[in-house]
């Protein structure tokens, strides 16, 4: 193990991986739920859908600067499969794009608009928030499928669009559970119930066609002793939804109590379905085509942004949890003053 | 053939979403330290006058935020949609410079700004005006970082190359390299001016619908006085900028005076039609001497001609003549507006009875003056950024090295996507900055009338 820092060209790439594995990991959780809620707001009535808003108001921003941190550090650690990737989803990018610039400014514009305008907006809201998580499950489709033009890969990215969709909305109604109180969190629970089918198929989905697509995967997972020692990822999903599904029958309950379990079990779960995408498709960042090591930027340039990260990664998670801390509870209205 | 359609097409893209993106970041940077100022008025004098300020510009600052941040991730992805040989390239120095933004900047403006806009009536009075500051800080830091990196792709140095590869040597030379205090200084005195000119114009529309408000004579009063104060910095600091171009990009300090040969005694022109076919301007009026004299301060001066920048087959090495002819042009004539806007009123508020005495047509005239910074903003930006062309970044990459192999039918059906909804989001933003304008007059208005002073207390309105 001592011997793996002794060389930076190996470490680096690793640690950046590593570091924009997170990223995208944390970006997921959180921006997926913000974007489930808006993917939810059409079910919600006029007083529903400024409360639903209201309940991702303060975090929304936040949350979405971790998609600019995984891009970035794909940009600075990984440049050449960063061309490679983003020119093989020019379309599927630009759509998502489209989609965060309709979401993050209908989020102002429904606040400062007079009332017929504002339905306007919340149309986009919802619009922009569909385009964006379509548009991600698409990329994540046709990225498991390895970036290849094929009609299979654009049928799965389709399939796969729609099922991270459904995750999202399941976990938006998971925030929404733990965010808001009476008949709408009474609704909340009735769309994660639905949500969680999504979520399995999805989920099952993707792990079938990841070692279908390619041998080198399907050697990683169903060889022996690999085979046993990561059979705890998928019994733990498993397990999890049977729990989650148990647990959504039962609420709400009177005190409130157990609001939080819904959403904590769906951030599980997402990071256990990271974790085996990461560790099917570890060491490539372009699937089957460029690894890490090949498209590592200089040693240098790697150590003096991980130093920069070490320094500042901490304080980013001291503060984000004090803006979790300063809107903890339930959702109230948004008031400026 | 095909393959320079992607190339204009990708550039035309990557112009328009900066352009878009620029409008707003100009208004946040420095309308953040005006909250700042807000707020510390009120702690000192309890007046709430100032909070009355602080929650009306505060949504402004909340919307112009928001089309900045979904504007800017944009522009993230397309430096790997669009040109991935710039990275490949030059990863090594800019990405270090982006993750520094993301890190220092990003993040605290972002989780910050939910505490600033949302926390007012949760938190302590000074755990408020912490986060307002440090939203304030954190989008002048992204501006000094990104400012980094524009200004080594102008003035490269600190690096060198290996197989077509940069690679840092000196991250000293590199962050501080030669444009780089110029430019950051020229680009925050901007924002200041365009935030000055946003707050006179929209406080003078509200006053030309009748608000009477303690609150709107102090804005008016206060954009007046930011824009008078700052202008003549902004022509001293532009001035110091374009002294520094001609040292380290002559080529483009030729194409902003459309100067083709290298001569003494080169004339100031007010207007020309450069043609770059004929190699000579048409339609010329100018001041005899008066370029030698700004960038030289000799009447018999050097200045370097646009003919020194030709490579031996005749394809030019500098940049387009007309457009940065131009632009500059409506870079600084905006700013002589700005100057005789600010002055005027400066002088007549001296003379008079603060903003009472300024005649209608003057507080009428400061309304069209409210977008007069992005104007100025834009043309600056021309002016710079098409004045380094052919180049990316400076002798290092030429932009059509680094522009991606994307169909160019790909490229223009993004663009005009893209352009359709910066067209709409633009046309809404506009409205709505109206709109809230003239509901806060109109509201000023009914609570004069029903007697009680229209600010005398925080009003309590729901988030917008």
């Amino acid at each position: 193990m001592m011997a793996l820092f002794d060389d930076p060209e190996i470490w680096l790439p690793v640690a950046f991986a590593a570091l924009m594995g997170l990223s995208i990991l944390i970006y997921v959780v959180l921006d997926g739920y913000d974007l489930g809620v808006g993917i939810l707001t059409p079910l919600a009535d006029e007083a529903e859908k400024d409360r639903m808003v209201a309940s991702i108001g303060p975090f929304w921003d936040a949350n979405e600067t971790w998609l600019v941190m995984a891009v970035g550090l794909l940009l600075v650690a990984f440049p050449a499969a960063h061309g490679a990737i983003l020119t093989a989803l020019y379309l599927p990018v630009a759509i998502m794009l489209i989609g965060l610039i309709l979401r993050g400014t209908a989020f102002e514009f429904r606040a400062k608009v007079a009332l017929p305008k504002k339905k306007a907006w919340n149309i986009a809201f919802f619009t922009g928030s569909l385009m964006t998580s379509m548009a991600q499950g698409y990329m994540l489709g046709f990225y498991v499928m390895g970036l290849v033009h094929s009609p299979a890969a654009h049928g799965f990215a389709i399939l796969s669009a729609i099922f991270l969709t459904v995750g999202y909305s399941f976990i938006g109604a998971c925030w929404l559970i733990l965010k808001t109180e009476g008949a709408l969190q009474r609704k909340a629970v009735g769309w994660a119930k639905g949500g969680i089918w999504g979520v399995v198929l999805g989920v099952g989905a993707i792990s079938l066609a990841t070692p279908l697509v390619s041998p080198r995967i399907w050697e990683r997972w169903f060889s022996i002793p690999e085979f046993f020692l990561l059979a705890p990822l998928p019994l733990m999903s498993a397990a999890l939804i049977i729990g989650l599904w148990v647990v959504l029958r039962r609420l709400p309950t009177d005190q409130d109590s157990f609001a939080w379990l819904p959403f904590a079990g769906a951030s599980v779960l997402f990071v256990l379905a990271f974790t085996g995408l990461a560790y099917s498709f570890y060491p490539y960042v372009v699937p089957e085509q460029l690894t890490i090591y090949d498209a590592a930027s200089a040693p240098e340039s790697l150590m003096i942004i991980l130093i920069g990260a070490l320094v500042v990664i901490p304080i980013i998670v001291g503060y984000s949890a004090l803006a979790y801390y300063v809107f903890r509870g339930k959702a109230r209205d948004l008031r400026y003053d | 053939m095909e393959f320079m359609d992607t190339l204009m097409l990708s550039r035309i893209q990557f112009a328009a979403n900066i352009s878009f993106h620029i409008l707003f970041p100009t208004i946040t940077i420095a309308l953040g330290w005006v909250l700042v100022f807000f707020k510390w008025r009120y702690v000192r004098t309890s007046d709430t006058v100032w909070m009355d300020a602080y929650f009306f510009w505060v949504k402004i600052f909340a919307l112009s935020f928001a089309m900045g941040v979904v504007s800017g991730i944009t522009m993230s992805f397309q430096f790997g949609t669009n040109w991935p040989g710039f990275m490949e390239s030059v990863g090594n120095i800019a990405g270090p410079l982006l993750a520094y933004e993301i890190l220092t900047a990003f993040f605290m403006e972002a989780a910050f700004l939910g505490i600033m806009l949302f926390g007012f009536s949760r938190l302590p009075g000074w755990a408020h005006t912490g986060a307002t500051i440090l939203v304030a800080v954190g989008t002048t830091l992204s501006t000094f970082w990104i400012l980094v990196l524009n200004s080594w792709m102008h003035t490269p140095q600190g690096f060198e190359m290996r197989d077509g590869v940069a690679y840092a040597t000196d991250w000293f030379a590199i962050i501080f390299n030669p444009s780089m205090p110029y430019r950051l200084v020229h680009v925050l005195l901007a924002s200041g001016l365009t935030v000055a000119f946003l707050i006179a114009g929209l406080s003078a529309l509200r006053w030309l619908l009748g608000e009477r408000s303690a609150e709107v004579r102090k804005t008016l009063r206060l954009g007046v006085i930011m824009g008078a104060t700052i202008i003549p910095l902004q022509i001293y600091a532009g001035d110091m900028h374009g002294l520094n171009t001609l040292e380290y990009q002559p080529a483009k300090v030729a194409a902003m005076e459309g100067n083709w040969d290298t001569q003494g005694n080169v004339p100031l022109l007010l207007f020309a039609l450069p043609d770059e076919g004929a190699r000579e301007n048409r339609f010329e009026v100018g001041i005899p001497s008066g370029a030698s004299l700004i960038l030289t301060h000799r009447p018999d001066g050097v200045v370097p001609g646009l003919n020194d920048f030709v490579a031996e087959d005749g394809t030019p090495l500098h940049p387009p003549v007309t457009a940065v002819f131009w632009s500059f042009r409506v870079m600084v004539g905006t700013g002589m507006a700005m100057l005789l806007m600010s002055w005027t009123a400066l002088f007549l508020m001296r003379r008079g009875r603060g903003v009472e005495g300024l005649p209608r047509p003057v507080v009428w005239a400061f309304v069209p003056m409210a977008f007069s910074g992005w104007l100025a903003t834009l043309a600056g930006w021309y002016t710079t950024e098409i004045g380094r062309q052919p180049w990316l970044v400076t002798g290092v990459l030429s932009t059509d090295a680094a522009v991606g192999d994307v169909a160019p039918a790909l490229v223009a059906t993004t663009l005009v996507a893209y352009l359709a909804i910066y067209a709409v989001l633009l046309l809404a933003y506009i409205s709505v900055l109206v709109y809230l304008a003239a509901r806060k007059a109109k509201g000023g208005l009914k609570t004069a009338v029903a007697g009680r002073p229209a600010s005398g207390a925080v009003q309590s309105m729901p988030a917008e």
